[in-house]
């Protein structure tokens, strides 16, 4: 029952419809069967499965709206549901800002973003990849804490003006953190894919094993500015930051990185090194993302940043209006180009540098000039002379990803990855960057 | 929902600064709907089909979690009421030990066959995972309840205040920032209901309603010949409490530099002082880093509490079931075993209460069914207890849970989470004027700002909402740009004076995040003033 075919969710929209008596009138249905299983002290913790659906009716008098949402699908339940949104909607205060819903769009063809064999993945196979996870790091020597989870959804809008759009998705997320017994060595290796015939939780495992046994021991540096290569996961939760922050309107009021005094914006400038290409496309074979927005928008391919200059910015539907630009919606994946070489051949380039798997607690200390506070974790090496020479111990970076995307000096081959700080996914190279500014010294492991 | 939807669902968009970064969970329905409870009777009929389905299917222990919760938030900025959103969610979640391992399942359908299809999953899963499981699960004892119920000792049901009501204090609030200097203003009122039913093959049936309350917002004040900003946020606490917290009292406040809030709050004349103080950090003087001795008043302490004391004496942390995601932690075993390690001063005493009222953490019992209590964690600056759930009591020689088991819904699986965990306030009378005219060379501190701790809760920095430099005795003026970096261990061994009981106050957060998948919690720590001598400060001005 949770995951309704784009027919099936059709009719029950389009009969749901049929009850309305308001001005305008949209719904919403979305559903999703999920199934998890973790892992510890190289032992499941905890398992479990949720199936569910809801559906959510929006009505608008004038630029008066309401919502309200049920789950249960009796014709009297959803003549209910519509009703009270009216009634809502009549009460509701005159909101200055309301945008009527969008009418019809017609999309490029939806990107292959649901997986049968994902939708299959059952209680069996989890405790399957759970056990070849445990197998490596038994026989590394290690204990395992992992996490496996698998999603598969669909959600579907229908309103007034004839909008109609539909679509499905897989996901399977795999993370393992890898500890010696002594508590003095840590890895972590983190994927996220649609497809769950790409997941090589074997491997996955090998390389957080690796990161564990190779951090024993670790030395102290003094805090300071340093080259750093960042390895994708270190780096999508820094630059997440940056193009998440892509947003005209609080550009333009004057209370985001890119405003500049008198009203005016960043938006056309060159903010970063011109090696910084950061683009969404829905359709890219290694991210595939939906191809409409939450309110039934066409996402489109769109370059947010080319050769370092800032080239579109959020803009949603009221603002745009306001503004008399077209609306830009926000995408559910981006893109940052990187080049062809490998992270190991990073490393050989690399006369004195440090190497961060990952980085973590990643919080705004001033939105002004975008700078974050974090730290590294779960494996930091020194690179010298273009070999790892030996693990070091944890830093606290005080970085604002502006900065840190002027000091560029290298772009590795992009991964896909899932962010550890907000669970968005992206395509980012490893980055090699000079004057990382590390503030402090950390005990942990 | 994740926080992508929410800020959708909210009409914030992207630069919805005020929510960013909080997740919220729940579907929307109507505001102004009647609070809608289910007949205990029948969410025993419920229960009943679940721990029987399990039962028969050969789970050795069942508990199953019937529940309604309720959001209501009602968001604003300058003269606009931009949403309000009720949000919904109703389900039942299930959890047994079948073949000695842990299984759950959570549905929506709520008949008897759903239900009992649940029930059968769960147990399914725990024996499919008993094959991969190294040791069987091992529960504390737990008496059955019987029939018991608990409520929040709320004055005034904050659902039941018209929306209208609510969006016009908004409103007015929003006002009187801008009336004193604001150029923009953020503001929110965030409700919850909790009304969960838990029951379990030990033969408790507990019936509980919860309530918590969050009014804020967020002043930003513009230079437009520099193009420089600056924010302040609203000093309020989110608490576990209804609309009373709302009714200002003057008896309640607290008058330093700023005016400060105990178990009520007044929001207009926060967001008076907000517009203004906005402004004048403007012009504040840029900080110049070095060791100053920090006067923290509660607004800023419990944060750094939070995550310096209350994440690190999480068992399950201190164990390693939270290596792959939250972390681990420094306060090992080992140093607890000793009976010795100096988490802290002798000053420093931090117990963890789950029957605090007013706080955010408050029930009568926890997602388990275990009845809430109050236990020490560092007592005269040494670690002497953790907190912990029914399957790990055992391994700290307890015979039983100390009630910290919470999931933040029907659909997610209960697990340990932090009770409210506070700083005793100090025996000798001493007020926050007295410790500040002995400060020869610091910073007074007053509401949380940025946050950051690595994952076993060494090295940490946070900054705050307004700084006050401190010169020999007395306040020199406004300061900018500041974060204190230090260990947990150095910090609160460094821990010179703490007020006494009349300045104590709750802090807090709705949204504690911790677990995969992450689940929220909400959790209060209450302090009073307290001085923390020789603390490193840094300067967080950059250019870009």
């Amino acid at each position: 029952m949770a995951i309704l075919t784009q027919d099936e969710a059709r009719t029950l929209l389009q009969k749901v419809l049929s009850f309305s008596k308001a001005d305008e009138c949209e719904i919403r249905i979305s559903g999703r069967n999920g199934g998890n299983i973790r892992y510890a002290r190289n032992s499941v913790s905890t398992s479990g499965q949720i199936s569910s659906m809801q559906l959510a009716v929006s009505s608008a008098f004038g630029k008066k709206k309401g919502t309200s949402t049920i789950n249960e699908y009796d014709e009297a339940s959803l003549v209910k549901v519509v009703r009270r949104s009216e009634d809502l909607a009549r009460l509701a205060p005159e909101n200055p800002e309301y945008m009527p819903f969008v009418g019809p769009q017609s999309y490029q063809p939806a990107a292959k973003t649901y997986v049968p064999a994902t939708a299959d993945i059952d209680a069996k196979l989890r405790a399957d990849l759970t056990q070849q996870s445990l197998k490596v790091a038994k026989d590394a020597n290690v204990t395992a804490a992992g996490y496996l989870e698998d999603t598969t959804s669909f959600s579907a809008i229908l309103n007034s003006h004839g909008l109609f759009a539909y679509t499905t998705g897989t996901e399977v997320n795999f993370s393992v953190t890898l500890r010696t017994d002594d508590g003095t060595g840590s890895g972590y290796t983190s994927k996220g894919y649609n497809d769950v015939s790409l997941l090589d939780v074997q491997k996955a495992t090998q390389t957080a094993a690796w990161k564990a046994s190779r951090s024993v021991a670790a030395h102290a540096l003094e805090p300071g500015k340093y080259t750093v290569i960042l390895e994708p996961a270190a780096g999508i939760v820094l630059v997440e930051n940056l193009y998440g922050s892509l947003d005209a309107r609080s550009a333009d009021e004057g209370r985001n990185f890119l405003s500049l005094p008198g009203g005016k914006t960043r938006l056309g400038e060159k903010l970063v090194d011109e090696q910084v290409n950061i683009y969404s496309d829905p359709w890219h074979e290694q991210l595939p993302t939906r191809n409409f927005d939450g309110e039934g928008l066409p996402q489109e391919k769109r370059m947010w940043i080319e050769k370092g200059v800032v080239k579109n910015l959020f803009y949603s539907r009221y603002w745009a209006q306001k503004k008399g630009v077209q609306p830009v919606p926000y995408p559910d994946g981006f893109i940052m180009s990187g080049g062809n070489m490998s992270l190991e051949d990073m490393i050989k380039g690399t006369e004195k540098g440090i190497l961060v798997t990952r980085l973590w607690y990643i919080r705004s200390v001033d939105p002004q000039t975008l700078l974050y506070t974090g730290l590294t974790r779960d494996g930091t090496f020194y690179i010298e002379n273009g070999v790892i020479k030996f693990p070091i111990k944890n830093f606290r970076f005080n970085e604002s990803p502006i900065i840190m995307l002027n000091n560029l000096e290298q772009l590795g081959r992009p991964e896909r990855v899932v962010s550890g700080e907000g669970g968005g996914i992206a395509l980012i190279p490893p980055m090699k960057i000079r004057d990382f500014t590390f503030t402090s010294l950390s005990d942990a492991v | 929902m994740n926080r992508k939807d929410f800020i959708s669902l909210a009409g914030m968009g992207m630069g919805g600064a005020l929510l960013s970064g909080i997740p919220v969970f729940g579907s929307p329905v109507p505001p102004g709907k009647p609070l809608e409870t289910v007949d205990t009777a029948l969410k025993k009929q419920l229960a009943d089909i679940a721990l029987n389905a399990a039962r028969s299917k050969g789970a050795s222990y069942t508990d199953v979690r019937l529940g309604r919760y309720r959001n209501q938030f009602i968001i604003t900025r300058e003269d606009k009421v931009l949403n309000t959103v009720d949000t919904e969610s109703y389900g039942i979640g299930i959890r047994v030990i079948a073949g000695g391992c842990w299984g759950f399942a959570a549905t929506d359908r709520l008949d008897h066959d759903g239900i009992a299809q649940a029930a059968q999953l769960a147990v399914a899963i725990a024996k499919e995972n008993a094959r991969v499981q190294s040791e069987p699960v091992h529960l504390a004892p737990q008496k059955g309840y019987g029939e018991v119920n608990w409520k929040s000792p709320i004055l005034k049901n904050g659902f039941d205040v018209p929306i209208k009501e609510k969006a016009e204090l908004l409103l007015a609030v929003n006002a009187e920032a801008m009336r004193t200097g604001a150029s923009f203003v953020d503001s929110a009122l965030f409700l919850v209901n909790e009304q969960k039913y838990f029951a379990s093959s030990d033969g408790s049936y507990i019936d509980q309603d919860i309530h918590r309350i969050w009014p804020t917002f967020t002043v930003t004040k513009i230079d437009s010949k520099t193009g420089k900003f600056e924010t302040r946020d609203a000093l309020s606490a989110p608490m576990g409490m209804g609309f009373e917290y709302l009714i200002p009292d003057e008896r309640k406040k607290i008058k330093t530099v700023t005016t400060l809030y105990r178990d009520r709050y007044d929001m207009l004349e926060d967001a008076r002082l907000a517009g203004a103080e906005a402004g004048q950090k403007q012009s504040a003087k840029s900080v110049e880093p070095g060791k100053y001795d920090l006067v923290l008043d509660p607004t800023n302490l419990w944060l750094t509490i939070h995550e310096s004391a209350g994440h690190p004496s999480e068992l399950d942390r201190v164990l390693g079931y939270e290596a792959n995601f939250a972390g681990t932690s420094f306060l090992t075993l080992d140093k607890w075993r000793s009976g010795k390690f100096n988490y802290g001063s002798k000053l420093v005493n931090i117990a963890a209460d789950k029957t605090q009222p007013g706080s955010l953490g408050a029930a009568g019992y926890d997602d388990e069914g275990v009845g809430t209590k109050e236990w020490d964690i560092i007592r005269d600056g040494v670690l002497v207890n953790y907190q912990t759930i029914r399957d790990q009591a055992q391994i700290l020689g307890l015979n039983e849970s100390q009630g910290c088991c919470y999931s933040q819904s029907w659909a997610d699986v209960q697990f340990q989470r932090m009770p409210n965990i506070s700083l005793r306030p100090g025996k000798t009378p001493l007020a926050p004027s007295d410790l500040i005219k002995n400060v020869e060379k610091g910073i007074y501190i007053i509401g949380n700002g940025s946050y950051s701790i690595d994952q076993q809760r060494y090295n940490f920095q946070f900054s705050g909402q307004l700084f006050y430099e401190i010169k020999n005795g007395k306040i020199a003026g406004m300061l900018k740009d500041v974060a204190y970096q230090a260990n947990t261990q150095e910090f609160w061994n460094s821990c010179a004076a703490i007020c006494d009981e009349h300045d104590y106050r709750l802090g807090g957060s709705f949204f504690d995040g911790k677990g995969q998948p992450m689940q929220i919690s909400a959790v209060s720590h209450g302090s009073a003033t307290t001085r923390f001598n020789g603390i490193n400060v840094i300067n967080t001005a950059r250019k870009i």
